[in-house]
């Protein structure tokens, strides 16, 4: 057992109100210089839709991430480091300006000096922050499909409803909608770091922060392309890849990252996890994606064993660190309440940031019925009737496992139902707890990091 | 506690290899760049002044004395352990705000119009006195001619801030001396978002004798029915209170997106079992987070919480009798006080409010008896129950102001007497075809409804609670009348059936819904609440649409529980320091009274829009109402709310102010009676009746805080056209000579260009600077010292100057302080010490209220004028215009001397004068040494020092003075906090939490969420209405007119059949056969973009689609040809809009959303249809009044800032959109 520190992220999706403070924190504080104007460390997604850059998610045409050979060895999709430096100069899989935007500006100083005697009122124009250019029709943007803009469009792109065989309908009856927040993933098993050619791209042993050596990097994006989350961006200015670096400089001082802290939602905790090192390539060699989601649990130790404190100090890891780890809400979403899932397992990168699946409003048949509902017993439990379908979820949460998904959201309404009975002051049926594998102390101490959800609590 | 705990032990270790494929080579060195990136010298508190309730906390990082980038402050004081706290507070918007502050939109340097500084110079040449020069090129009509007609199209040029105030200066001194005072106005809005900030161009402009023009109304966010139904402007819950609710409705109100900050609590509360009904004809960013979407035809929420109100009277009222509602209704509403039924037309209807006067046997000698009104017990006495405004002034009253029904158990309804009968009564309804309705008002008709009746006297009465079971139709037995048969019967206005056939909601989801809000009630006190915004307040119907909800609200004893009641969340925002701010701003401690307008009406008529509005009155009056058999003009009901003093009216008359008092005094009468007399001979007229007399213009326009053309603006071309005189695309008509209303002059042209000067400060370019004919740079809000509050938290916080405000700009408080002094330089000479005569409006919370009894309105021909009494209040001040600045840097003697009021509570500061003077030091004025309020902070110190908010002194002592009209405990209230003061200097440490204090209703105290009406339904305070309770029934002749006495359902204004225009879905073909579509066309706020503040910014326009869109359903997409991105045109009467469609599902067939103030000088074509720079949203829109908005004289129908007036209504608006055909053109 070789125990190493991770700070992980847990994002509840069902808190997102999909506002974008945290990618504009970031961006203000990250990528508002020459040569990163396109670059979003932190973006946010409304799904369904086709993300930024647009398709990430297919990896039939990006090939990012691993694959599993037939003898059960991972490498990367897009070949290994033979066929990387054979296309060293050519990169197939490189999404262009046109995937992510062409980032604009506008002129506004044409506002106040436009001369005398204009005919009509002066306009600042949008031109390319590329080429100078007019741009008169704005045609994508990083976040074109926000809110199921377009959506006659676009929906029909959406790589997850593709993967998952679902035909999302574009009548208003069956809307439905969530916010995907996303930054780095800081894998424990990034196909980035392995697919750098330069050595650039490196995990921090301390923390398990990926990150690119901007000394180091010689500009050969392979990175870019072997990101399956697309979250390295290649600076054209300086001709190095740069990305998330989960604000190392704050966290070194005990602060939480940019985009935690700025999240209005409330929504993102951090925290530490141990993991075992020694497994991480087994883990991520599952024959089974659905079984995925198991595995990187499995790799995950528990703080509080003391075999595992003892092997932490033995591996280095500070007493602090272990401290933190036993206080990690990371930990306690992923394992002890079980409602956290890696976004797409299936990409065998083993991410480091988790999510709580949203719940939604129940579909239009169902409340124009009427009857239904009444009993908020009911209601909560209505998962499978819900406008997201479990499907789509799975498609992004569970590598297509929709018991997975479906048990995560029953555990919510579990708690819902629970504590609704301890606020009217009536007593809780001891049984929704038990139907969720929960017990009723467990769904009050989950209420409490999930709504109450204090600073000191979240990171 | 995690992250802390390690922070400090990060290895400092090389790293080792791992397993795998694990590169874990350490790299602090070549980590450098990032820590480099992140680091600063300093970190500064302040916030953001925009029009928005979020009132945010922020860290502003400064690096190399530049501003670098912004995140929240996170350390609000906590909510206690079992609620989630405010941090972090803070949107999108508010992060992207540090890129204004050397973008290249920042006005750097003052701007003057290049015809107007040439037209100046030569003057000044000629006129080396600035204010001579100033007459001199508005006497030159080619002069004036040259620089308004170049409005809005370029030719800026940099002047020195001597000579751009120079100007300003030299044009409000001439005003003053040519056309009095009242032809100033300031237009800055929401004194919540930065109070120095308002106060110091208000306290500049009411010093002079100008006027501050109100923004809550004119926005449409005004809810008139909190005015009606509470006495009271707005007062609603902290955001924090949402989580303590158990049923929570979100009715119009897309919380996540314009409440960004608070929304975390209607997500978190969910998880406490909180279910989550959301209201919205779109799926809405909120509808996310429901449980059940309700899914109604825009416009026509009414007729589903109407429904909704049907089943829980029936149910719950009726049905089960439960005696927590029942014993609230009896106590905290108007139902069980008895209303006259009178002999109309048609048979009886609701009449009066009966009064003591009306039965004076019963209850004895009382004062005011016309304002007493009374309840029945169950052996049929008639009795004074208390607490009615009769009790609310005079000696008599003192001690009897309560709600505790001492000795006095009334009956809700008759029927729990021994004696009652059944009789029939006419109730209107307004849900018919157009066609099918009776008489002239569209879709009217009437409905018969038994209800029990007793006599008293010669009066047949029943009670209000009676009149509202019959108008919900909530059927009982032994009554007469048309009744539904069940919820199934559409056949009924009340019944979830008929709400379906209106709104398209599924009767059964209605029925359940209303149902549930009920029964969650009941298990938990009174924790049900409905959160409602935007989306319904901003119809023309907005009032009924809301006391549909507030009737739920009450209906289920919720209104003033904390978790429960209304929650109207539309720029509602709650200056907490309210008493002092207001001293401070409106200048109050030098002269009172104040000239504040209703800027509805101001703009209305300024912008000529009555001259081509078609809208009859009597097209929306009660069908039960006597018709006047003529065409009723809105005007005509703005000119007779005006005369009668029902609401201000500035300018006032035709005359100078100055003039008029000085002339009277000359003539050695008092300027009341002198102005009395000229009207009664005809020799004076309202301004309001002629705007396009010269003699009558608004001359000097102020803006600063705001962006009136590419925001709030309603009928912006018509501000172009007649207020600055500029090209337009408006394409109405003018009305025909039989159209023209009767109390106006109407001159065959209409004024264009009627402003002099139109000066604006600002720190960005917008539509109002390119129009405006000096720009002054402003400092931003991290470059200033001022405060801000809100209602959704219960702190106040600072601004503070993280960098000095760079090039050549300076902050509200110093610009307007230079122009006090110019003007006081100016005013020595050309004005001198002049009398002035203020008009005022009868006003609420003073004994105006009881003015008209039973809100009968006297024709003028009986009552003539008299001041005060059918006319407004003549109140003479004097002025001295040498003054201006010394008064403008001091605290003057009124505050503390005449006592400060708020809500009809007196606060005395006497100890709060004399500390400022020592805190702030003193400066000379010519009545002596007065405390300085020579900067900011000392300004923001006085504000603080003289509320009771922030000072718990001055709370104790409010309580203290309303215990001694209720004679029931009040102190406690604020008994803990008596020695609480908060200083300016304490909000640059952290944000302060309030001290509870009867400036508003709710508490804070003991760490308590705030709760509109705590303290009412807590220690038994009336409300601030007729009866002391909250009003299900109104009486007032104009609500009665419009058919509104009680709640009802009114559909969106059917324009089509109203003034004929393009009904919805109608389909057409445009100028060159290309489809067009006729949709509904509403407005709502932007997700990236605070009204107009933020849509510049280039982080938003990235985000968004980078610039002007239109959102429409894919079906109406379809129709005209339209893919998602084209280029569409949107066009009607008012103008004609340029933009990109977004065609997305989520949005309904034949309706479209432009979402509100994307300025069009952002990236905005040439139209095809007029070659003109596209539209912005309120090209579409226009003014449209509504008569019982302007109603007053009497009760809670009394006039008070930004309490009541007709608002600027944009949701009933029908547009035609198509496909644009030819290639954009920006030049």
């Amino acid at each position: 057992m070789k125990v190493m520190a991770q700070i992980a992220m847990v994002m509840n999706l069902d808190k997102c109100i999909g506002c974008h403070t945290c990618s504009v924190t970031c961006k203000q504080a990250w990528t508002n210089r020459e040569g990163t104007e396109y670059m979003w460390f932190n973006n946010v997604e409304t799904r369904p839709g086709v993300g930024y850059p647009r398709t990430w998610e297919d990896q039939e045409k990006w090939q990012g991430g691993w694959t599993r050979t037939a003898s059960g060895k991972l490498k990367p999709r897009a070949g290994g480091k033979l066929k990387k430096l054979a296309t060293i100069f050519s990169n197939p899989n490189m999404p262009g300006v046109e995937d992510y935007y062409e980032p604009w500006t506008y002129e506004y100083d044409k506002l106040l000096s436009a001369p005398r005697d204009q005919r009509v009122l002066p306009v600042a124009r949008a031109k390319s922050q590329l080429t100078g250019k007019h741009m008169d029709t704005i045609s994508w943007g990083p976040n074109w499909d926000d809110d199921l803009g377009g959506s006659a469009e676009t929906l029909s792109q959406d790589p997850v409803a593709a993967q998952v065989g679902l035909k999302i309908k574009t009548s208003i009856e069956s809307s439905f909608m969530f916010y995907l927040p996303r930054i780095c993933n800081h894998c424990l098993n990034p196909t980035c770091v392995a697919s750098c050619p330069s050595g650039a791209m490196y995990k921090r042993t301390e923390d398990g922060i990926v990150l690119v050596d901007q000394d180091k990097c010689r500009g050969w994006r392979m990175c870019v392309s072997g990101c399956p989350y697309k979250k390295v961006y290649f600076n054209h200015a300086t001709g190095k890849a740069e990305k998330c670096t989960l604000c190392y400089p704050r966290l070194e001082v005990g602060q939480p990252t940019v985009c935690s802290e700025t999240c209005v939602g409330r929504l993102r905790y951090l925290g530490v996890l141990l993991y075992d090192a020694d497994r991480v390539g087994e883990a991520a060699a599952t024959e089974n994606p659905q079984d995925l989601y198991e595995a990187q649990r499995d790799i995950m130790l528990d703080p509080f064993d003391p075999e595992v404190m003892e092997a932490a100090r033995a591996s280095g890891v500070p007493d602090a660190w272990v401290r933190a780890a036993q206080q990690s809400p990371v930990y306690a979403l992923i394992h002890t309440y079980g409602v956290a899932l890696p976004l797409h397992p299936e990409y065998r990168t083993l991410p480091m940031v988790w999510y709580v699946p949203p719940l939604s409003p129940l579909v239009e048949e169902i409340t124009a019925a009427g009857g239904d509902g009444e009993d908020h017993r009911i209601l909560f439990t209505a998962v499978s009737q819900m406008r997201i379908p479990l499907e789509y979820l799975a498609g992004l949460l569970s590598a297509g496992d929709e018991a997975l998904v479906e048990r995560v959201l029953r555990r919510l309404c579990a708690m819902r139902s629970h504590m609704r009975a301890i606020r009217l002051e009536q007593a809780p049926d001891p049984e929704i707890a038990r139907a969720v594998g929960m017990r009723g102390d467990q769904l009050e101490e989950m209420y409490r990091l999930l709504a109450i959800a204090k600073y000191d609590d979240r990171y | 506690m995690g992250l802390y705990s390690f922070g400090a032990a990060l290895r400092r270790a090389s790293a080792s290899e791992d397993a795998r494929a694990m590169f874990a080579t350490g790299g602090r060195d070549a980590d450098a760049f990032y820590r480099q990136r992140w680091s600063f010298d300093k970190v500064v508190r302040s916030t953001h002044g925009v029009n928005c309730t979020g009132s945010c906390s922020w860290k502003v990082y400064v690096k190399d004395g530049i501003i670098v980038w912004e995140t929240q402050e996170t350390d609000y004081p906590t909510t206690g352990p079992d609620l989630p706290e405010y941090e972090p507070r803070g949107c999108p918007r508010g992060a992207a705000f540090s890129w204004y502050e050397y973008s290249p939109t920042r006005v750097r340097y003052p701007y003057v119009r290049t015809q107007l500084l040439e037209a100046w110079r030569e003057a000044k040449k000629i006129h080396p006195d600035p204010v001579e020069a100033w007459q001199a090129i508005q006497a030159d009509p080619q002069k004036r001619a040259s620089y308004v007609s170049a409005r809005g199209r370029g030719g800026m040029v940099r002047a020195s801030w001597e000579e751009a105030t120079e100007i300003v200066a030299a044009a409000n001194v001439a005003t003053i001396k040519e056309y009095g005072p009242d032809r100033i106005a300031g237009f800055s809005v929401i004194p919540a978002m930065s109070m120095v900030s308002y106060g110091a161009g208000a306290r500049f402009i009411e010093l002079m004798g100008g006027v501050m023009l109100s923004f809550y109304d004119w926005y449409a966010d005004l809810p008139v029915a909190s005015p009606q139904v509470f006495g009271d402007q707005t007062d609603v819950p902290e955001a924090g209170d949402w989580y303590n609710a158990d049923y929570l409705i979100m009715w119009g109100s897309n919380v996540p997106l314009t409440r960004t900050p608070d929304a975390h609590f209607m997500t978190e509360a969910r998880y406490h079992g909180q279910k989550v009904v959301a209201v919205s004809p779109d799926f809405a960013d909120n509808t996310k987070f429901a449980d059940e979407w309700v899914r109604p035809h825009p416009g026509t929420d009414g007729a589903v919480a109407f429904a909704m109100g049907h089943v829980i009277l029936s149910e719950f009222h009726v049905g089960k009798r439960e005696e927590f509602f029942l014993d609230y209704m009896r106590r905290y509403t108007d139902s069980p006080f008895l209303i006259e039924l009178e002999r109309g037309d048609e048979g009886l209807v609701p009449g009066k409010f009966v009064t003591a006067a009306d039965v004076p046997t019963a209850t004895g000698d009382q004062p005011n008896p016309s304002f007493r009104p009374v309840v029945m017990e169950a052996n049929g006495r008639v009795v004074d129950p208390g607490g009615t405004l009769a009790d609310r002034y005079g000696e008599a009253g003192a001690g009897k102001w309560n709600l505790t029904l001492d000795g006095v158990d009334p009956v809700l309804s008759l029927m729990d007497t021994a004696e009652w009968s059944s009789t029939e009564v006419c109730l209107p309804r307004f849900d018919l075809p157009a066609g099918e309705g009776t008489g002239a008002s569209v879709g009217a008709g009437i409905i018969r409804r038994g209800v029990p009746v007793r006599r008293v006297g010669d009066k047949l009465v029943t009670t209000v609670y009676d009149l509202v079971l019959a108008n919900y139709g909530v059927k009982r037995d032994g009554l007469a009348g048309e009744w539904p048969e069940s919820y199934e019967d559409a056949s009924q206005p009340g019944t979830p059936a008929w709400a379906e056939e209106h709104s398209g909601v599924p009767a059964a989801q209605t029925a359940r819904i209303g149902r549930e809000f009920a029964r969650s009630s009941i298990d938990s006190g009174g924790r049900s609440m409905i959160i409602m915004g935007a989306g319904v307040n901003h119809y023309f119907h907005a009032d009924t649409i809301y006391r549909t909800f507030l009737a739920l609200t009450t209906f289920c004893a919720t209104q003033g529980k904390n978790g429960g009641g209304w929650a109207h969340y539309v720029g509602q925002e709650k200056l907490r320091p309210q008493t002092g701010w207001a001293q401070y701003a409106f200048a109050l401690d030098w002269h009172r009274p104040a000239r504040q307008m209703i800027s509805t009406g101001f703009w209305y008529l300024l912008t000529d829009q009555w001259r081509y509005d078609r809208v009859n009155v009597e097209h929306m009056i009660s069908p039960l109402a006597q018709s006047s058999g003529r065409r009723e003009a809105p005007v005509d009901s703005l000119v007779e709310a005006s005369q009668r003093g029902w609401m201000p009216s500035y300018p006032t008359f035709d005359r100078s102010n100055l003039d008029l008092a000085e002339t009277a005094h000359a003539q050695g009468k008092s300027a009341a009676d002198y102005i009395a007399g000229e009207l009664e001979a005809g020799r004076l007229a309202f301004a309001c009746t002629d705007p396009d007399n010269p003699r009558n213009f608004p001359r000097v326009l102020f803006n600063w805080r705001t962006n009136l053309l590419g925001s709030s603006a309603k009928g912006t071309e018509f501000f172009l056209r007649h207020m600055l005189g500029v090209d337009s695309d408006v394409s109405a008509e003018e009305l025909a000579p039989e159209e023209r209303p009767a109390s106006m002059t109407w001159r065959e042209e209409g004024a264009r260009g009627k402003l002099d000067l139109m000066v604006c400060a600002d720190f960005r370019n917008t539509s109002t600077t390119l129009h405006s004919d000096i720009v002054l740079p402003a400092a931003t809000w991290y470059e200033k010292h001022d405060l801000s509050s809100t209602d959704m938290h219960p702190y106040i916080h600072s601004f503070n100057e993280a960098v000095a405000p760079p090039w050549e700009a300076r902050t509200d408080f110093d610009l307007f302080k230079d122009l006090a002094i110019l003007v006081s330089r100016m005013g020595k000479k050309h004005l001198g010490v002049r009398r002035d005569v203020v008009a005022v409006p009868l006003g609420h919370d003073t004994p105006d209220e009881l003015t008209m009894a039973h809100g009968r309105v006297p024709a003028r021909s009986e009552c003539g004028w008299v001041p005060g009494v059918t006319m407004p209040k003549l109140v003479e001040v004097e002025r001295d215009y040498s003054r201006i600045a010394e008064k403008y840097v001091t605290l003057g003697p009124l505050s503390a001397g005449a006592g400060m009021v708020t809500k009809g509570v007196t606060y005395t500061p006497d100890e709060e004068v004399a500390a400022l003077a020592r805190a702030n030091g003193t400066l000379p004025t010519a009545t002596g040494q007065r405390p300085a309020l020579d900067t900011a902070i000392k300004a923001a110190d006085a504000i603080l020092a003289l509320s009771g908010t922030s000072n718990g002194r001055l709370a104790h002592q409010g309580f203290t003075e309303v215990e001694k009209r209720t004679g029931t405990a009040m102190a406690h209230h604020a008994a803990g906090s008596v020695d609480k003061r908060i200083t300016f200097a304490d909000t640059v440490v952290q944000p302060q939490g309030v001290i509870t204090s009867p400036e508003w209703s709710g508490s804070e105290h003991g760490g308590r969420r705030y709760s509109a009406f705590a303290i009412n339904i807590e220690t038994m305070k009336p409300f601030h209405t007729l009866t002391g309770r909250m009003h299900y029934y109104l009486d007032h002749d104009w609500l009665q007119r419009m058919g509104e006495s009680m709640p009802i359902y009114r559909p969106p204004l059917d324009m089509h059949h109203m003034v004929g225009e393009p009904a919805p879905g109608q389909l057409g073909r445009g100028g060159e056969a290309q489809a067009e579509v006729a949709v509904r066309y509403l407005t709502p706020h932007n997700k990236w973009a605070i009204h107009s503040q933020y849509y510049d910014n280039l982080h938003m326009l990235t985000l968004g689609r980078g610039g002007q869109t239109v959102w429409m359903s894919i079906e109406d997409a379809e129709k005209i040809g339209v893919r998602d991105n084209d280029w569409i045109e949107a066009y009607n009467r008012n103008g004609v809009v340029a933009a990109r469609a977004i065609v997305s599902h989520r949005i309904p067939e034949g309706t479209v959303f432009m979402h509100h103030a994307q300025d069009r000088q952002i990236a905005t074509p040439l139209t095809e249809t007029t070659g003109r720079r596209g539209g912005t949203h309120n090209s579409l829109t226009r003014i449209l009044l509504k008569p019982s908005h302007m109603a007053g004289g009497y009760g809670q129908f009394t006039y008070a800032f930004n309490y009541v007036g007709p608002t600027g209504c944009q949701r009933d608006e029908v547009t035609m959109i198509r496909r644009r055909t030819k290639e954009v053109d920006f030049s």
